[in-house]
């Protein structure tokens, strides 16, 4: 699983807990999640190849939009619900997000950071939509319609009352502490441990 | 047909009969003093006796789900796509057990079965199924093979309604469920359809109040129509398109060929309709349609369809079909919704395809492939 930090994934996910995970591609993640954790897992994704990749793992997968509301799943269902790297492609994120910590206890998103500074400087001195290995897309075809920067992101969580209970960065490898001292400038992507507030 | 079979086939296959000498009380109180059911089996059943499936049939199905009858039978079983070695219910591994319903015309007691009380056809004196009698007769198979429980139940359509009741008319029996095309139950749409094939039926002049077996006739245009209905209503509107478009089957529209003509899918209608006359029962197909439109899962349960399905200890596949009308995604949605409000384990797929309701008979690489993989978690490892 390259799309998130997985280790720092890992040990946000309780023992034996019930894991929902957004876009779950071809199940690798909760596989390792169910193997190493005892977790049971549920999927969702839209792509048929995924789903029949996900089932041959032995999970659970429901095909599913999750711009379509999320609302076969009823709240409090799950113990953590995932979005890895996904919230950039939805068409509503905010109501992704509110749906998110209605149906989990707690959820964990990640996201590409908008505000590193090379993004900033590819808008700033080129003029011109970023581009990078990690968004190799013109802006017209990207799936990522909705980038935010870290700050974006949190004051979104302060307006929808959605606490931050803890956050992980991923920097270049000479970035690390800057990633963490300045994630806004230095973060390539950010993962947020977040729940309800006054969950 | 030539002398060998295809390598994933079960290949000949013999239908067998199994005779029952008590009386079977139908849910509307009816009492069969004794009854038989005919099925066949497919692959060997194991020491733990814990690999055996079960396969519901849809509305005009029968026992002969897959295999041939003859080396010279021209088309096999109705599912032979899913069922035999390497397929997705794989008989290397399963021992697969498909029974004609009660009711049905293929061989179980039935309408055209004899009335042991009066020595004429049962006609329309047999009767009326639903399908919790299905699930009960069958249960009744189950147990004279020596079963004990279901490693699943799998069916589509009408035959994933009853996989559906089985989980929760006997739980414990059911350790997978897999249901296609199906749903929660009839609207009134679907049971406005079949009300017009019924109609059809019975407003037949050979249709004799149902006893044209007694009689000597045969309602053969009656059911040709109902037929022709049913089939309109598995089809898509875009795969109808696609196959027949508004190509003429024969004759044309000018003055030299006297303006007559045949549309390619009025002679496919047609061809459908009376195939399907000749070898179908008429009071078969009234009680089908009948048992469906009586089918109902949620009934007068209190919080609804998910109620009714905690009782259920399967885990579920469901799947719909995108193009399907008569039983729609949002039908399969419904279940799935209330499966997971029960917190039962469900997976779901919408198969994207043009074959509308009876996509869950034909070829499709992304429904077969879910097929197969999903069921490598039935039975032994």
């Amino acid at each position: 699983m390259n799309r998130l930090d997985l280790k720092t994934v890992l040990g946000w996910v309780p023992k034996d807990s019930r894991v929902l995970d957004l876009g779950c591609g071809d199940g690798a993640f909760l596989a390792r999640l169910r193997d190493e954790r005892n977790v049971i897992g549920v999927g969702v994704d839209i792509d048929p190849v995924n789903l029949i990749a996900a089932v041959s793992k032995g999970l659970d997968v429901i095909q599913e939009d999750i711009n379509d509301g999320l609302y076969c799943f009823t709240t409090n269902r799950f113990d953590v619900v995932v979005l890895a790297h996904a919230l950039q492609e939805l068409t509503h994120p905010h109501i992704a997000l509110e749906r998110m910590v209605d149906i989990g206890d707690e959820a964990i998103v990640s996201f590409p950071n908008f505000g590193h500074w090379l993004c900033r400087a590819h808008l700033g001195f080129k003029g011109r939509m970023p581009m990078s290995r990690a968004m190799p897309r013109h802006w017209y075809n990207t799936p990522n319609i909705h980038f935010c920067t870290v700050k974006d992101f949190e004051s979104l969580c302060s307006d929808l009352k959605i606490d931050i209970i803890e956050r992980a960065t991923i920097a270049g490898a000479a970035q690390g502490l800057l990633g963490r001292w300045f994630p806004n400038l230095f973060a390539t992507s950010a993962i947020y441990r977040i729940r309800r507030a006054g969950g | 047909m030539a002398e060998t079979f295809p390598a994933d086939s079960v290949g000949l296959v013999t239908p067998q009969v199994a005779h029952f000498d008590d009386p079977f009380t139908f849910a509307n109180g009816a009492v069969l003093q004794s009854h038989q059911l005919v099925y066949e089996t497919y692959g060997e059943l194991n020491s733990a006796g814990d690999n055996a499936v079960l396969i519901c049939h849809a509305l005009s199905g029968s026992h002969h789900a897959a295999g041939f009858h003859s080396a010279d039978e021209r088309r096999p079983g109705w599912w032979d796509l899913a069922i035999g070695p390497g397929k997705p219910i794989d008989t290397n591994r399963l021992f697969v057990v498909c029974s004609n319903n009660l009711g049905c015309c293929d061989g179980s007691s039935g309408p055209n079965t004899t009335n042991p009380g009066t020595g004429e056809p049962w006609g329309g004196q047999f009767p009326q199924p639903q399908v919790q009698d299905w699930v009960r007769s069958q249960k009744l198979l189950a147990e004279h093979l020596g079963l004990s429980k279901w490693a699943a139940v799998i069916g589509g359509s009408l035959g994933g309604m009853q996989a559906l009741q089985w989980t929760i008319d006997f739980p414990d029996w059911v350790g997978h469920c897999v249901a296609l095309a199906a749903a929660p139950g009839l609207t009134a749409q679907n049971i406005a359809f079949n009300e017009i094939a019924r109609h059809a039926i019975l407003s037949d002049p050979d249709w004799c109040e149902g006893a044209y077996l007694s009689e000597g006739t045969l309602p053969a245009r009656g059911v040709a129509l109902a037929r022709m209905v049913g089939h309109l209503t598995y089809m898509s509107a875009d795969g109808m398109s696609d196959r027949f478009g508004r190509e003429l089957r024969e004759g044309g529209f000018s003055p030299e060929e006297n303006a007559e003509w045949v549309f390619q899918v009025e002679s496919y209608l047609r061809h459908q309709g009376s195939r399907f006359s000749t070898q179908f029962d008429a009071n078969t197909y009234v009680l089908m349609t009948r048992a469906l439109d009586l089918f109902d899962l949620t009934g007068s349960q209190d919080g609804g369809l998910a109620a009714v399905l905690s009782r259920a200890q399967a885990e579920f596949l469901v799947a719909s079909f995108s193009s399907d009308w008569r039983f729609p995604p949002q039908r399969s949605i419904e279940i799935r919704d209330a499966l997971m409000a029960a917190g039962k384990p469900v997976t779901y797929a919408n198969i994207e395809t043009d074959n509308g309701h009876d996509g869950f008979l034909l070829p499709n690489p992304h429904y077969e492939q879910l097929l197969k993989e999903w069921m490598r978690r039935v039975g032994p490892l």
